[in-house]
């Protein structure tokens, strides 16, 4: 038995949501048009076709926007990196794309992952081991504007602890993969921080792939960059393994911040928790959340749950959140999902003003209270609170 | 001395079907040190005059005036009005998720006082306050109202009150959802705000009973849209006996 449902809710002047319903149908008895795990993969740019921004995962995407990205050369070099965690203890190095450890987390499942693929000749890898938890800082801001490819591959080795930030910023073109390996019984968390300059376009695919009792959290914050798209596929593939997969964005005005989530419950007794969260304010401030979640046949005992909230500070935005959520099995512990789009509340506005509060600041206290249930789960007290500052900042920016 | 004057209110909201009149010419005054209860029936206007003093965007005020100390308030914004000294205890407290209790009243006393409480004295303040209204510590970590009980939220209101020190107060039916024993926490809260700081009181309720705790000078009954009758507190018993029909004659024959 198959059971799929989609739902999707858009604040805005156009209503895009309403034709996003036709592509998995509505009611238990329908079957989706394509189950989410025999969408097609490979790792060769040529064996997709062109996209022609009508695709189910490209078109609430500006293609034309990202061309170079998914179709032109990339440089794929080894690049610039501000701090290669050397002293914290993880292994930090550059490794061939012949290396056993590319792919083993996956393989894309678009063109511009496919692109970004092949042409990079580098990898950077990065392993956390042992019984101590490693934090691993990557900054990276020296790209510049030339159109690149990156990979990175994350492996926190059977029982380790690890914490890594891949932060971007700068200027930045760029299409990358990004492998995170989970094995048995290890806890990792990894954060995806985007703080591009304003012009910098970024598609990113994420695979990760949590063994055995392992534990994976993974954030995506994306507050700077025209258009950033960041996809993560998780699978939990061990019996008992975690997954929570949080996301954070801030779009001001003409930016596209996407994401498009995956969550793959392979084995039994596997638990996911899927929750984004993302303001809009300013003319043309636009976010796609796209949340797929697939309790497979052997997942027996699954407790999963997804969530995508949106608030909007303000006119001429436009969010879409379109849950999916697909069961193979009969035997699972508990699935749901929920997505929201609202408006700034003024009771709350008028409740603060009434206390004295101006409304700038009331608007603080309301957008900084709703981010905060994310910002509380990175890990870090050092950045969490560097990002609450960055969100004032993001506020203040476009008000 | 100060004074809080409400002269001719005339107060409209729009609805579906179009504009609808519910304030029809208010006239109340209330001096420094007053408490003035307001009674009437259901959907008579108490809260809408409540919401308009404090300038929630809903109302509009089609004439009259609202002067504090002779200043005009209708021309302030909300904020401005509680930074003047209005405070509003309100009939259902919004919930604020991921604002923590004690970061609002923080950044509420700022705002009131225009420079930061000095800490160790604010959380000693803070937590003498909530100790006397009986509200555990952990609400401090709570988000505002988030979750909390009827009667909880209305604490949470009265621990405002005495904290944020207003000239006036406008409690709207802070009474209304409490046991016997909230009722007299409450009531001694805003006894005690009235002590100390010698506020004046506008206070909204449906029953006598919370009258029994807080004295008022004088009672106002409340009949669509208008004062109706006034008097003192016997005017209050007189209330709970007969209660509103001599008011609800229909209109025309007064
Ligand atoms: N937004 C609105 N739309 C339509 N009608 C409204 C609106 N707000 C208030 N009213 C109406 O105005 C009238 C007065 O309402 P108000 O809340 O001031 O009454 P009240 O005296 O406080 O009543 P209660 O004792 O029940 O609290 C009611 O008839 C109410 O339905
Ligand atoms: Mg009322």
């Amino acid at each position: 038995m198959s059971i799929a449902t989609t739902q999707t809710s858009a604040a805005g002047s156009e209503q895009h949501g309403a034709r996003a319903h036709s592509d998995g149908g509505w009611g238990a008895a329908t079957v989706p048009v394509q189950t989410r795990s025999e969408r097609f993969s490979s790792t060769r740019h040529e064996d997709f076709a062109p996209v022609l921004g009508v695709e189910i995962d490209w078109k609430l995407t500006p293609v034309s926007r990202v061309k170079t990205l998914i179709d032109d050369e990339l440089d794929g070099s080894a690049y610039d990196l501000a701090d290669r965690g050397s002293s914290s203890g993880a292994a930090v190095e550059w490794i061939g794309m012949d290396d056993p450890r590319v792919g083993s987390a996956g393989t894309p499942e678009d063109r511009a992952a496919a692109n970004a693929w092949s042409s990079t000749q580098k990898a950077l890898s990065v392993t956390v081991s042992g019984d101590e938890r490693i934090a691993v800082g990557l900054d990276r801001s020296g790209f510049g504007s030339a159109p690149r490819a990156a990979h990175t591959v994350i492996t926190a080795k059977p029982n380790s602890q690890g914490h890594v930030v891949l932060r971007s910023s700068g200027p930045g073109v760029l299409a990358e993969n990004v492998e995170i390996v989970v094995e048995d019984g290890a806890r990792l968390t990894v954060v995806s921080l985007q703080e591009w300059d304003d012009y910098a376009l970024h598609l990113a695919s994420h695979f990760a792939r949590v063994g055995r009792d392992a534990s994976l959290t993974h954030i995506v914050v994306s507050l700077g960059g025209a258009i950033v798209r960041v996809n993560p596929s998780v699978h939990l593939s061990g019996e008992g393994a975690n997954g929570d997969l949080y996301g954070l964005y801030f779009a001001d005005a003409g930016q596209h911040l996407e994401q498009r989530v995956y969550l793959h419950h392979e084995a039994a007794h596997t638990v996911g928790r899927v929750n984004y969260k993302g303001a809009l304010q300013g003319d043309g401030a636009r976010t796609v959340w796209v949340g797929d979640v697939l309790i497979g046949r052997d997942a027996t005992g699954t407790d999963s749950y997804e969530q995508n909230r949106n608030l909007v500070l303000s006119e001429g935005t436009r969010a879409d959140s379109i849950p999916n959520l697909e069961i193979e099995t009969g035997d699972i512990l508990g699935a749901g999902h929920a997505s929201a789009t609202g408006r700034f509340d003024d009771e709350q506005l008028f409740y603060l003003q009434a206390r004295g509060i101006s409304e700038a600041e009331a608007r603080r206290l309301v957008v900084i209270g709703f981010l905060n249930e994310i910002v509380q789960k990175v890990g870090d007290p050092e950045l969490e609170s560097y990002l609450a500052g960055r969100i004032v900042d993001e506020l203040g920016a476009a008000s | 001395m100060s004074v809080l004057e409400v002269k001719d209110l005339h107060v409209s909201v729009e609805t579906e079907q179009g504009t609808k009149q519910i304030l029809k010419g208010v006239d109340l005054t209330v001096k420094q040190g007053e408490i003035h209860a307001i009674m009437g029936p259901n959907g008579s206007g108490k809260s809408t005059l409540a919401y308009s003093i404090a300038g929630h965007p809903k109302y509009h005020v089609e004439s009259g005036s609202i002067l504090l100390d002779g200043a005009e308030v209708l021309e302030m914004s909300v904020d401005e009005r509680a930074r003047a000294g209005i405070f509003l205890a309100m009939q259902y407290p919004v919930e604020i998720p991921g604002v923590r209790m004690t970061d609002f009243l923080r950044t509420a006393k700022t705002a009131i006082d225009g420079e930061a409480p000095a800490i160790r004295g604010w959380v000693k303040e803070v937590g003498e306050a909530m100790g006397a209204l009986r509200m555990d510590k952990s609400f401090g970590e709570r988000n505002v109202n988030e979750g909390f009980s009827g009667g909880e939220k209305k604490r949470h209101e009265i621990l405002q009150l005495e904290l944020l020190k207003p000239k006036f107060a406008v409690l709207d039916e802070t009474d209304s959802g409490l046991d016997v024993d909230a009722l007299k926490i409450v009531s001694e809260g805003v006894n005690r705000a009235h002590a100390a700081t010698d506020l004046g009181v506008l206070l909204i309720t449906h029953y006598t009973r919370i009258l029994r705790y807080i004295k008022p000078d004088f009672v106002h009954v409340f009949v669509d849209g208008k004062v109706a009758e006034e008097g003192g507190p016997e005017l209050a018993e007189r209330l709970e006996n007969e209660g509103y029909d001599r008011f609800l004659q229909p209109s025309g024959v007064a």
